[in-house]
């Protein structure tokens, strides 16, 4: 062959399906759903490759509005699903999109099995901290006090974190984000994509229509400077509107606090520096809140290790060897029936 | 062993056209072990038989408690044998506990041995005696042969210089050559396993060797009371081939196996343990060099959404449970239904509701695998009917699966997962490929069309450019496939699932008669592991001259397309089965036929008596 196929370069628009998109106008999963649209095309990731499954919640109909392969299944279970995605073929790049109440309710158990057994995906966990699409009921992620349906009179449950629950599952990618964060978004979804194993990402979303401007205290633009903390790797844990407010270990306490640079003789060498390998840092950054702590965003966690299915495959291999089969050999079939006592009947 | 010629020349064997023995003893006793290798050589004396393991349900129960007994029944004859039999010619009682179980299996005038050392106060109390019931006259009903097996064991392998725990593990053996002695069975297979077993650990296998034959030497030399005989059960009639012995749980494996060869396609394999099907996740986790790999989920949900998952990216998903673990399934097996994807489920029944009886054998499952699921959700659903048959049920459900991209549910028990039966083994050479079509073309496509024979719709993987497509458990649209909540869309789309299924019926075989004629007074239709005893019961009425038929099912959804005109021509129908009557209800529903049940739900299987009882009775009726 002489002739270099060289393909047109797919844009964003390209990984838009033919479907209408049917979240409520002002949905914060519009704005995910550009910026993944986005990281795909920066990847230039290959359609028929990639996979997006999904449990159900509106965060589950992302699928259909993506030009790949998509799977809608049913709730909380995409996680397994993909496993076995993952499994029967390791060569696709398969995505999970879920919502809070499909992840952390109905599916923990599955959410924590997938992390620690590291399946090679990207977990994208759109937390709006509400059951969006039965109308509204409080779920797993919402606060205590939460007015819903259910729950006139205020939630009297304490709200799992959702990172925080991913570093106790075993996850060695962790990350946070926030559907408004266009900029930052497909950066921590391309680092996501590129981490061999389960990375998980936990993306706040606003429900315009039942939770809305339930993060506008670290969301809006006014605070947001000085309330979240943009991680990286090696750099300065240092924020702020002036970019003067930085996170120190208290010694006495083993806990983080809040210090600005310059006042009170306090260095910036004071100021820890991000390392995305530190599991007791990523706890400690997982678990901050408002309003004493800022919120942290980026790639909080990241050390790799070898994926489930990567060593699945290796054994099996390694036994195919052992019985000293070539590569596409298949066994004898009719050895299998014949191993072990047999007999002859005259 | 010189000198005993005479004395084994002196015996004369009474011939036996079958019997039937059970070894019980304390979990720890190896009865299990004793039972299989008296299996092997029976099979190597050219018998048919059949085999029952029973286990206790604890792990480690207390030693010598009732609730940690385990047996091993065989049956074994001169003619074919079909069940493991109704009633205990010998019982070898190990220890009290073991006795009392098992008293009641053995038939009046049947022989027990008992090992005697085994039965101080302490073990008798412990088996809830208030004393020894061989002190007693409570056992007069049999033939009861007293004989220190522990302290003769001790004394065949002190020369090994085992402690005594180890010594006392080889009794069982010991028994084993016993009854090797009495009904004249070879050992050198034993000898043979035994040196394989114990190979690196010598002197455990010289003295396993040695109790073996100091228990057969026993037999030889002691002077038995009167009653006891040798016997002689000679060789059955039996189809020429290449045999050997096989589980429901091997057979299983191996079918699925074999089904994904003549697919031409992989399998990955996703289960959460469970008894009785655990068996099956070790047995393919132990062939990872053929085309499976395997998945220990977390959960029953999660591995039957995985093999959902496997077979959407081109693999053949199966997955496997019992009862309490397929109800967890049932979200997804409807998914699979509506996205239209093979997925094979194996369900090793056992008896319910809820967690019942695990380690006890049943078949109330089929109304879970034919209507359990919400909406109406149409799939396939097969039933093995004995170990063997669960090699070629495992290549017809990757056959079904994939031709018509539909879940398939294969019923089996707990007694079928774990007996073992003598198995031709077939050529594999013999069996029709079937190879699976990927769909390449993206002309035209669209995931809901149908083929035209099969309504099967195309299986496109992801991995193949131009197909790119989405799917999942909302409602489609027909042809295309998109989101449809359109009123006489859902009803074609119902009709076309339920079509497809039904449609299967055109290419199952049609409904044999498994002996008997094809219409009569009585016809009495079976499934699964009521096999054994239907056939015998209805063999033995016809041998008295009673026109009755067996009828038994593979296919339980869909029906075989001629039962109903099969079972038309039958004055009266019954269905004998281990639950509370649900395939006598299915056939009444879909039939319109006024089958009759025979239900039994004891944990046990049919006795042949009590299906001839059934027969009878309608008979006279
Ligand atoms: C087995 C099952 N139980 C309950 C439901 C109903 N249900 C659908 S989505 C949902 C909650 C979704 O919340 P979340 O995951 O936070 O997604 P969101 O809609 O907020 O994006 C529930 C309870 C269902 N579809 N299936
Ligand atoms: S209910 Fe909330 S989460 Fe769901 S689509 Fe509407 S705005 Fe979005
Ligand atoms: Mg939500």
């Amino acid at each position: 062959m002489t002739v270099v196929d060289t393909p047109e370069k797919l844009q964003a628009k390209d990984y838009a399906s033919d479907q209408e998109v049917r979240w409520c106008p002002g949905c914060g999963d519009y704005a995910i759903l550009k910026a993944v649209q986005r990281t795909l095309a920066d990847l230039q990731a290959p359609r028929e490759k990639t996979v997006f499954v999904s449990g159900i919640g509106c965060a589950a109909r992302f699928p259909y509005y993506v030009s790949t392969y998509g799977f809608h299944t049913i709730h909380g279970r995409a996680p397994a699903l993909a496993t076995g995605v993952k499994l029967a073929n390791p060569e696709l790049d398969v995505w999970v999109v879920t919502g809070d109440g499909d992840a952390l309710s109905i599916g923990g158990n599955h959410l924590l099995h997938v992390l620690r057994r590291n399946v090679n995906l990207q977990i994208l966990l759109f937390n709006n901290e509400i059951y969006g699409l039965t109308k509204g009921q409080y779920s797993p992620t919402s606060h205590a006090g939460t007015r819903s349906p259910s729950t006139p009179t205020g939630s009297v449950e304490a709200p799992v974190n959702a990172c925080a629950f991913a570093l106790g599952s075993g996850a060695r990618f962790v990350a946070r984000s926030v559907d408004t964060l266009q900029k930052q978004l497909p950066d921590v979804l391309k680092r996501a994509q590129a981490y061999e194993g389960a990375s998980f990402v936990e993306i706040l979303q606003n429900c315009i229509v039942y939770n809305d401007g339930v993060f506008g205290h670290f969301t809006d633009k006014a605070t947001q400077a000085d309330a979240q903390v943009h991680v990286v790797h090696g750099e300065p844990l240092i924020f702020g509107k002036n970019r003067d407010k930085g996170l120190r270990l208290n010694p006495k306490t083993i806990e983080l606090e809040v210090v600005t640079v310059g006042e009170g003789g306090v260095g910036e060498d004071e100021v820890l520096v991000h390392d995305e390998t530190n599991l007791r840092l990523a706890q400690m950054l997982a678990a901050m809140e408002p309003p004493h702590l800022p919120v942290a965003m980026g790639v909080i966690y990241n050390d790799p290790a070898p994926s489930y299915e990567t060593l699945v495959h290796q054994q099996r291999r390694e036994v195919r060897e052992k019985n000293g089969l070539k590569d596409g050999q298949l066994p004898d079939i009719n050895e299998l029936l014949r191993g072990g006592y047999t007999w002859t009947v005259e | 062993m010189e000198g005993s010629a005479a004395l084994r020349t002196a015996h004369k064997r009474i011939e036996l056209e079958h019997a039937v023995v059970r070894f019980a003893g304390d979990s720890g006793d190896g009865m299990q072990l004793t039972g299989s290798q008296f299996t092997l050589a029976t099979a190597l004396a050219g018998n048919d038989l059949s085999t029952f393991p029973d286990f206790p349900a604890e792990i480690r129960a207390p030693a010598g408690t009732t609730y940690g007994v385990s047996a091993f029944q065989i049956h074994f004859g001169a003619r074919e044998i079909k069940t493991s039999g109704d009633e205990l010619d010998v019982l070898v009682a190990m220890n009290p506990a073991a006795l009392k179980v098992n008293l009641d299996e053995v038939k009046p005038g049947g022989l027990i041995l008992v090992d005697v050392g085994a039965f101080g106060d302490k073990n008798v109390q412990k088996a809830g005696y208030e004393a020894s019931p061989l002190a007693d006259d409570s056992l007069k009903a049999y033939r009861v042969v007293e004989i220190d097996m522990s302290r003769h064991t001790q004394e065949a392998v002190k020369p090994f210089g085992l402690s005594k725990k180890e010594a006392l593990r080889c009794k069982n053996m010991w028994a084993l050559g016993l009854v090797y002695w009495m009904f004249g069975r070879d050992r050198s297979a034993t000898e043979a396993w035994l040196k394989g077993k114990f190979a690196g650990r010598e002197e455990i296998a010289d003295a396993n060797i040695a109790a073996l034959r100091a228990g057969e030497a026993f037999g030889e030399t002691a002077e038995m009371p009167t009653g006891v005989h040798t016997y002689a059960v000679p060789p059955a009639h039996i189809d020429a081939g290449l045999y050997r012995n096989v589980t429901g749980t091997e057979a299983m494996a191996w079918g699925l196996l074999a089904g994904m060869r003549l697919a031409g396609l992989e399998m990955t394999f996703c289960s959460y343990p469970i008894t009785p099907a655990s068996q099956l996740l070790h047995a393919l986790a132990g062939l990872k060099q053929f085309e499976v790999t395997t998945f220990q989920a977390e959960d029953e949900i999660a591995a039957c959404a995985a093999a959902i998952g496997a077979s959407y990216a081109g693999k053949v998903g199966v997955t496997s449970s019992s009862g309490p673990g397929v109800a967890l399934k049932t979200e997804a097996i409807g998914l699979a239904i509506a996205t239209e994807l093979p997925l094979i489920v194996v369900n090793s029944q056992r008896a319910g509701p809820s967690t019942g009886m695990p380690t006890k054998t049943e078949q109330s499952d089929l109304y879970q695998a034919v209507y359990g699921r919400n909406g109406d959700s149409p799939l396939i659903v097969l039933a093995a009917r004995s170990p063997g048959d669960c090699f070629e049920v495992g290549i017809e459900a990757v056959r079904l699966a994939t031709r018509y991209m539909t879940p398939v549910i294969v019923l089996t028990d707990g007694y079928i997962v774990n007996a073992s039966q003598p198995w031709r083994i077939p050529d594999f050479n013999d069996y029709e490929p079937f190879p699976a079509k990927f769909a390449t073309d993206p002309e035209g496509f669209h995931p809901y069309t149908r083929d035209a024979e099969t309504l099967a719709r195309p299986w496109a993987i992801p991995g193949t450019p131009g197909l790119e497509h989405r799917i999942g458990g909302l409602e489609k649209q027909d042809v295309t496939g998109n989101v449809s909540y359109d009123p006489a869309n859902h009803q074609k789309m119902t009709d076309l699932r339920a079509e497809k299924v039904r449609h299967a019926a055109d290419d199952i075989p049609e409904q044999t008669v498994e002996q008997g004629e094809t219409s009569g007074r009585l016809a009495v239709v079976g499934w699964g592991s009521t096999y054994g005893p239907i056939s015998r019961a209805v063999h033995n009425l016809r041998a008295q001259g009673h026109g009755v038929s067996h009828i038994h099912l593979r296919h339980i959804w869909p029906l075989p397309r001629n039962l109903g005109e099969l079972l038309g021509g039958f004055d009266k129908v019954i269905v004998p089965e281990m639950n509370n009557g649900q395939l006598v209800t299915l056939l009444r529903a879909e039939l319109m036929i006024p089958a009759h049940r025979v239900d039994k739900v004891t944990g046990k299987p049919f006795k042949i008596s009590e299906i001839e009882a059934a027969m009878r009775a309608e008979l006279e009726d």
